[in-house]
């Protein structure tokens, strides 16, 4: 079995697929909180034109779910605010 | 579920550059494939460039063992694409994201971010002497109260999830909006096993009475029409028109929308508001295109019927810029038969006026010549086609009423959360253009650019300042695809003739995504 994690939770995927559907196909919608409003977000043009769904894969934030490619052991968490905290501390 | 096809010998190891192409296609969907296979036929040493990690752009998305496998006319065209690689006339290049095209009388110049390695992006410049743009459109959405809750999606992102990785959005799905395309996408989920709740079209059918002769002429477009309707029955999905969604509710993520009626002046009609449970809403008003690369390169653009901005094409698809050939849906949305059209005229010619064989302005098919019969039969098809396109675009426009339907907390620019209240504001401040508002709200100023709002921000404008409705000022990104700041820093920009100092629109680059 094809798997990654999101934010520890292991989700199976289907080679080819892409984070984003796969965390849709596990009945997740939403994996960024915005960074003024605090509001949730998912995927949305699905198409890599909005930027919506941007998530952190591997430590590296503002990556785009609906275009990366889901692989066994990504490490997929949730996105808070612009990813960068680290750096305003 | 299924893995994505193979990827073709073309896709994987494309050849180095020996020498310079002739042309630089821009777009491997549908008009790209075909304008790069026609430009390297007639001889042109042709380069096709793609974002995408495959062929076929939006449109011809494969699956291994996809029963709903792409038609034909895909087929014949990797077919013969494969073979001109094969013979070193045609290099391919995908995952590589085209940022800037500039061309004038010494030539064009290519400057795009190659993403082949996600970790170590590398850069891809190149002159050639005709460029062809195909770069496509994507959803346009509207907004309205809630629209920017999780599962709310556009319908093209429903279809992108469905076709390109298998999974149908669900279990309770509305497919709402305007445009032919919801209802494909309608009877492609309710195959997969999503339960569709209803299609529900903002406008009335009774459109195409005044259209009949343009739908008349196409009676493979009206069997095409009347297969979707036979696939909504098969599959109990109620189609409503004149009926739209005016809010989206939730906490954390989509629990109901509510719906209603619009009169025929396209107002929401009073009493007949109701509310219904969805765990999806799939949403579009028709499309944009992609209008920044057309920009950029210098081309007229034009509104359609549709409110949609299209670049300016003459018959044989040149643009307003001699050098610059533009094909498929960035001309105005009219679906991949005319796309692929109007790609072979476009590759035809370009690869003419690469080789130095421009006509000036032509007028008349015949008055370029010699024409091969196959561009003369596309010509005529993309004319027939085009006129169908037209006819559609005046039967699908975008209503009026999500105007009435905002809040002042109602977000426009779901990038930077810019609302309705802020930009009122801006417009109070005194901004009387969609361009002074976006710099004055920030509305369009993230990561899209303004590709989602863009819309929506010039409409809100036009309303509140009564100045004409502006697409085009707004529509400008003198950086088209985000960049590493790294290769920025490694560019010699003093003697890139391609990165010019754009000083006026500087301030619209995208910022880089790390």
């Amino acid at each position: 079995m094809t798997a990654f994690t999101f934010d520890d939770r292991p989700i199976d995927f289907v080679e080819g697929q892409s984070v984003g559907a796969a965390l849709i196909n596990a009945g997740i919608y939403s994996w960024r909180v915005t960074r003024r409003a605090g509001t949730r977000r998912g995927l949305f043009c699905g198409i890599g034109v909005c930027y919506d769904c941007l998530v952190t894969v591997n430590g590296a934030p503002n990556q785009r779910a609906c275009q990366v490619a889901a692989a066994t052991g990504m490490a997929v968490t949730t996105q808070t605010g612009t990813g960068h905290d680290d750096l305003a501390r | 579920m299924t893995s994505p096809a193979e990827k073709s010998p073309a896709e994987k190891s494309p050849a180095e550059f020996t020498a310079q192409p002739a042309v630089a296609v821009i777009g491997a969907g549908p008009a790209g494939l075909a304008a790069a296979v026609h430009a390297a036929e007639q001889g042109a040493v042709t380069v096709l460039i793609d974002s995408g990690p495959r062929l076929g752009g939006q449109y011809w998305r494969h699956q291994k063992g996809d029963l709903d496998a792409p038609d034909a006319t895909y087929h014949d065209l990797v077919r013969r694409l494969e073979s001109l690689v094969a013979a070193g006339r045609l290099t391919v290049r995908l995952e590589h994201h085209v940022w800037s095209v500039r061309a004038d009388e010494s030539g064009c110049a290519v400057a795009a971010v190659d993403r082949r390695d996600p970790g170590r992006p590398g850069e891809l410049r190149l002159r050639a002497a005709a460029v062809v743009l195909a770069v496509g459109a994507y959803d346009r959405p509207v907004p309205f109260p809630g629209w920017d809750l999780p599962g709310v999606l556009t319908v093209g992102g429903a279809q992108a999830l469905l076709k390109g990785s298998g999974v149908a959005v669900g279990p309770r799905v509305l497919v709402a909006g305007s445009g032919p395309f919801l209802l494909p996408v309608a009877t492609a989920l309710a195959a997969s096993g999503a339960d569709v709740l209803g299609v529900h079209e903002a406008n009335r059918g009774s459109g195409w009475l005044r259209q009949l002769p343009a739908a008349a002429s196409q009676p493979a477009k009206l069997r095409e029409a009347a297969g979707y309707a036979v696939g909504l029955a098969r599959h109990r999905i109620p189609l409503r028109t004149g009926s739209v969604v005016v809010a989206a509710h939730g906490a954390d993520r989509l629990e109901a929308v509510t719906l209603a009626r619009l009169d025929r002046a396209g107002k929401v009609r009073d009493g007949t508001r109701r509310r219904l449970a969805v765990d999806v809403l799939a949403i579009g008003y028709g499309f944009s295109t992609q209008s920044e690369l057309p920009l950029q390169a210098g081309c007229a653009l034009r509104a359609t019927a549709d409110g949609t901005l299209a670049v300016t094409t003459d018959r044989t698809q040149q643009t307003s810029n001699p050098r610059v050939y533009a094909a498929g849906e960035t001309t105005g949305v009219g679906g991949a038969q005319l796309a692929v059209a109007e790609g072979t005229v476009a590759g035809s010619y370009a690869a003419r006026a690469a080789a130095g064989h421009s006509p000036a302005a032509p007028t008349e098919p015949e008055a370029i010549e010699p024409v091969e019969p196959v561009v003369l039969v596309a010509i005529r098809t993309r004319d027939r086609l085009r006129r169908f396109a037209a006819a559609m675009h005046a039967v699908y426009p975008v209503p009026r009423f999500w105007l009435d339907t905002l809040e002042p907390d109602t977000v426009v620019c779901r990038c930077e959360e810019v609302t309705v209240a802020e930009i009122d504001a801006a417009i109070g401040n005194g901004a009387r253009d969609a361009r002074s508002v976006k710099l004055l709200s920030r509305a369009g100023m993230g990561w899209c650019q303004g590709r989602e709002c863009g819309y929506a921000t010039s409409c809100l404008t036009a309303l509140r300042t009564g100045q004409p409705l502006d697409l085009e000022s707004g529509a400008g990104r003198s950086v088209a695809a985000p960049i590493p700041l790294g290769l920025i820093a490694q560019a010699d920009i003093a003697q890139a003739d391609i990165a010019q100092a754009d000083t006026a629109r500087a301030h619209t680059a995208a910022p880089p995504l790390s």
